[in-house]
């Protein structure tokens, strides 16, 4: 290929590429990019530091000086979004891919083995299924008291029992398949059959709803710090931005509120999107 | 089949035994799961004199083994005893009494809701398969399961109260048609999200269901499409929302917590929130043992339910 040909096949490789995801799609991805950015770059691109109180300046609506205006503390909050960005990603990633960490060696036992302890993975799963899980984990937040982490940790253990049951029937779909058979019968050690045969086969289920997973992680965890529980009062946390400008809604600077609720909304749509695309690209 | 039915509730509530067993464990657990003494915690602000401490040690039987406590608190709680909140010194039981009913009015709007209108979209999106309008709910569902109760409240919120002023943005109403409509921005913030699963649940049964090979027979034998879609499609795609009622009852209960907030409803929410805020141990058991029991009664009433709209249950027995 001469240079000129190269230079005129490369756009059309890209954009036949980009083709073949959907408009929504392509655009989730986008704002999760920005996102990430966000959270990585904050230090630089926010305007001003998101704890700097400016009590000469107290509650104002959007200016030239501050784009989405400013908090009751004078805080800009354009800059507490921009920096919110990072605990509403770094929980939820964790939590999402914890929980499955978790459930993939659940889920690959219950469903591979199968006998007493398949039963008893999902007794315990039916069981932690009918506990009211949000309201324990509200109080028990709230009663331990140990902020961000803490808040974390309890949502992680909720959220194992419901990837169990994703992993776990992903592999009964897998194990009766002839390649399974033909293992076995060579001898392989189960292990092996586990983690090198089954788990690669069914890696696509578990990537698409970690992705569904952090959608749902992030919504939980800023529902915590809401309430007033988990992150600690003074971070800039787009959960915690939601309850402290509250009553800015009335008069003010309802950006205050509106700003971090539709950063969240954006973010958690577009994640669950991407779940939703890769889960039909995979299975569907 | 009398026999059958009064089995499988007996079973039921045998399930429901160890859950309630596990809930209220946690429960009384908080006392210790605090940081710190667990006297300094039921004390609270009050003075720590040694006739309070030994009054709180009596009333907790703290000198007893865990077990025990545990044992003797439950056998309180059995007698509707749930003990003095701690800030305030009342009865937890005379608390929770008047915050309930705002609570339960919140719950039943949104649950019907929930139903009205996520079963009724649910079937419009099925029966316009592939058109604009089913592509315009399912999408709506992505965004009602994205967004949760308390940021859809708090758009409501300033669009129809504070923008529109159509809708009071404080208070919980005093006669019923003015906590109608105090309640309706909170009632609809928390059915979105959640009729979002009824939404698609529906979708996917009426899809399924229209398919079958019965719907076509009761077509061609020349039925009013009316009684196809009512007594025929509908009446089988509700089975799997029956089903799903469980997670619907959790999510509406779990999110009440969240408007109750959000709204500054004094109901039950709001009141364990204050309550965990303020480390109020005995009031927040008091309200968890009520949402809990709440949950686990109406999970135990849409088994007995679904037994009743879908008779193979009844008839096969008893599977698991």
């Amino acid at each position: 290929m001469t240079l000129p040909e190269a230079i005129d096949a490369q756009p059309v490789r890209i954009s036949r590429r980009l083709a073949q995801i959907p408009l929504l799609v392509a655009l989730a991805f986008v704002v999760v990019g920005v996102v990430v950015l966000c959270a990585v770059l904050a230090p630089w691109i926010a305007p001003y530091d998101p704890s700097l109180q400016r009590l000469d300046v107290g509650v104002s609506p959007p200016s030239s000086d501050f784009i989405f205006g400013t908090d009751s503390l004078g805080r800009d909050i354009l800059s507490r979004t921009i920096n919110g960005a990072s605990t509403a990603l770094v929980g939820p990633m964790v939590i999402a891919a914890g929980a499955f960490a978790v459930a993939t060696v659940f889920g690959l036992l219950a469903g591979y083995l199968g006998g007493w302890v398949d039963t008893l993975i999902m007794r315990w799963v039916d069981f932690m299924f009918g506990l009211p899980s949000t309201l324990i984990v509200i109080v028990v937040v709230g009663v331990i008291g140990g902020g961000y982490w803490v808040a974390v940790a309890v949502l992680l253990i909720t959220f194992v029992p419901s990837d169990t049951r994703i992993v776990r029937s992903a592999v009964l779909e897998v194990r009766p398949r002839p390649y399974i058979d033909a293992a076995r019968s060579l001898g392989i050690s189960k292990r092996r059959i586990l983690f090198v045969h089954i788990l690669p086969n069914i890696l696509p289920i578990i990537v698409a709803y970690v992705a569904i997973d952090f959608a749902f992680a992030l919504v939980n965890l800023a529902g915590l710090s809401f309430l007033g529980l988990g992150i600690e009062p003074g971070t800039a946390d787009w959960g915690r931005m939601l309850s402290e400008n509250r009553n800015l809604l009335f008069g003010g600077n309802p950006h205050g509120t509106l700003v971090p609720a539709a950063a969240m909304i954006l973010t958690a749509i577009s994640m669950n999107l991407i779940g939703d695309w890769l889960f039909e690209k995979f299975i569907g | 089949m009398g026999n059958g039915l009064v089995r499988l509730i007996l079973i039921r509530l045998a399930q429901a035994v160890p859950l309630l067993v596990a809930v209220s464990l946690i429960v009384f657990a908080l006392t210790y799961l605090a940081p710190g003494d667990p006297v300094r915690t039921l004390l609270g602000a009050k003075p720590a004199t040694p006739e309070a401490i030994a009054a709180l040690r009596e009333r907790y039987n703290l000198d007893d083994p865990f077990i025990e406590q545990y044992l003797k608190w439950l056998w309180q709680v059995l007698q509707a005893d749930l003990g003095r909140s701690i800030s305030g010194n009342r009865r937890v039981i005379n608390i929770i009494a008047e915050r309930l009913s705002i609570s339960v009015f919140l719950a039943a709007m949104s649950a019907l809701i929930v139903l009205g209108a996520g079963i009724g979209l649910g079937a419009w999106a099925a029966l316009r398969r592939g058109r604009w309008i089913d592509r315009l709910i399912v999408t709506s569902g992505i965004l009602g399961i994205s967004s949760p109760p308390f940021v859809t409240g708090l758009f409501l919120l300033y669009l129809f109260g504070v923008i529109l002023g159509w809708f009071p943005t404080f208070g919980a109403g005093d006669n019923f048609l003015d906590r109608l409509w105090h309640l309706t921005l909170p009632a609809i913030a928390l059915a979105f999200s959640v009729m979002a699963i009824v939404m698609k649940i529906t979708r996917a049964a009426m899809i399924e269901v229209m398919a079958k090979d019965y719907v076509t027979f009761a077509r061609a034998r020349g039925l009013s499409a009316r009684r196809v879609l009512l007594q025929y499609v509908l009446r089988n795609a509700l089975i799997p929302v029956i089903t799903a009622s469980g997670l619907v009852i959790v999510s509406l209960v779990a999110g009440s917590i969240y408007v109750e907030v959000t709204f500054a409803l004094p109901g039950l929410g709001t009141l364990t929130v204050d309550a965990v805020s303020k480390r109020d141990i005995p009031l927040i058991q008091g309200t968890t043992l009520v949402f809990a029991l709440f949950v686990v009664v109406a999970n135990l009433l849409t088994d007995i339910l679904y037994t009743f709209v879908d008779p193979r249950i009844r008839f096969e027995g008893v599977r698991s």
